[in-house]
């Protein structure tokens, strides 16, 4: 896989800053982005974290991207535990760009009690559920399924974006938990200059992100969860990687104080071109 | 350890998981090689195009910089498609042929724009406004460079 990637071509990519909000940009076809994470976590009455987690994204279509996920962590003082795997698929309804442009997101998520990624909040997640010692929280083995409506739309060089999500944990009796991220982002200049350059203003986009849980089925609303401010910041090299940073602040009590998030990303065109060749004999 | 027989449950998936993303990746693969010619679809994507969008004016037309700043963007996001030369490929139609050329600059801001999704085209609209225009530039430049794609790839 190493030696394919290796030898796939690397692309420049227009890559959000987001780290939990999506917009409605879905990969493009054939091309794969190879992902990997960093989060920090300050935790109260427990040991703070690093969780972390690499994705390899393929845009199968235009319309369909999907997305496979591995991911761990390592809390310090106690140990690293690999925490487990998410499948998600993401799928353009409408042909055209509109004022909204939705995308419906379907993904499957197999996790240990002890996956630290906050890769969304969702349901009354608080901070105190993390600081469970890994050896207890490895019992819980979760599969959910987790849905999100991907709203987004370009508005004078910003991108905004709104996403609902509704999860459900597949073991019997656990009710339908919800949550958002909303995300507001913007390239540092709207127009390109001529020359190739890392550090020209184009590259830079920045932005902030806010995510949190709404309740349950059963408990709907803002309270007893939490909820994060999130800076965020990416920079698109025109080798073809991306490099993101984003500090992340809990809003309320029951918040983690700090998520220090970062991540290092690469665009690979034409992978599935190559793939082809590799397993169909293609010309 | 119980925890380790634990883990291998999700490693197991995840293995399967590389699978399923392989299959869909190689699958994909051999599907592109039943694409076809291209004129009839560059000259779909340029009709039913809002009459509003059709008029629209390339406001960086007489920026000097602007062709070349769209060629740096075109060969970021547009060449792995449609050839470096924009002579096209399997993949993706000639951008040099007299449909595009002859076609009006609000009309190829309006497909970079929205894209041709159902014919694998994505949507642009993640790159500004001025630098879509840009692209629209670089196109119009390359009018009269050559309408062979099999010479420009």
């Amino acid at each position: 896989m190493a030696l394919l990637l290796f030898s796939a071509r690397s692309a420049h990519a227009q890559e959000s800053p987001y780290i939990v909000t999506y917009d409605h940009y879905l990969e493009e076809p054939g091309s794969l982005e190879v992902e990997y994470y960093s989060t920090f976590g300050t935790q109260r009455g427990g040991n703070d974290f690093h969780a972390f987690w690499g994705e390899f994204e393929y845009g199968v279509k235009a319309w369909w991207t999907t997305e496979f996920y591995v991911a761990g962590q390592t809390t310090f003082g106690d140990s690293t535990e690999f925490t487990g795997i998410r499948w998600e698929n993401r799928f353009r309804p409408l042909q055209r760009e509109h004022f909204i442009n939705p995308v419906i997101y379907i993904e499957y998520e197999q996790t240990k009690g002890a996956d630290k990624i906050l890769k969304e909040v969702e349901g009354h997640d608080v901070e105190s559920d993390y600081a469970v010692p890994n050896a207890i929280a490895n019992r819980e083995l979760d599969h959910e399924l987790e849905l999100k409506l991907l709203l987004s739309r370009p508005v004078k060089g910003w991108n905004i974006a709104l996403n609902p999500l509704a999860t459900k944990n597949l073991s019997p009796n656990n009710p339908w938990e919800f949550g958002y991220a909303l995300g507001a982002s913007r390239p540092l200049a709207l127009k390109a200059s001529p020359n190739h350059c890392s550090f020209c203003r184009e590259n830079f986009i920045v932005g902030v992100e806010m995510y949190g849980g709404l309740g349950d089925a059963r408990s709907f609303g803002l309270h007893d969860t939490s909820h994060y401010l999130a800076p965020v910041s990416a920079w698109n090299l025109p080798s073809g990687w991306t490099l993101r940073a984003s500090p992340g602040f809990g809003l309320n009590d029951m918040s983690h104080k700090v998520l220090l998030r970062w991540g290092v990303s690469r665009e690979f065109s034409g992978f599935g071109e190559m793939m082809s060749r590799v397993f169909g004999g293609g010309r | 350890m119980k925890g380790d027989r634990e883990g291998l449950v999700p490693f197991g998936a995840a293995l399967l998981g590389v699978a399923v993303l392989l299959a869909v990746v190689a699958l994909q693969g051999l599907a592109q090689e039943t694409e076809q010619t291209y004129s009839h679809q560059v000259r779909a994507s340029l009709t039913n195009i809002p009459k509003k969008d059709l008029g629209k004016r390339n406001p960086l037309e007489a920026d000097p910089e602007a062709a070349a700043a769209g060629g740096k963007l075109y060969e970021q996001h547009c060449a792995e498609c449609h050839g470096k030369k924009a002579g096209g490929t399997k993949r993706a139609p000639s951008l040099v042929g007299r449909e595009v050329q002859q076609a009006p600059p609000g009309a190829l801001f309006w497909v970079v724009t929205n894209g041709v999704v159902r014919r694998g085209m994505p949507v642009w609209s993640k790159l500004p406004e001025p630098e879509r225009w840009q692209i629209v530039t670089f196109l119009k430049s390359l009018k009269g460079e050559h309408t062979d794609k099999q010479n420009g790839r």
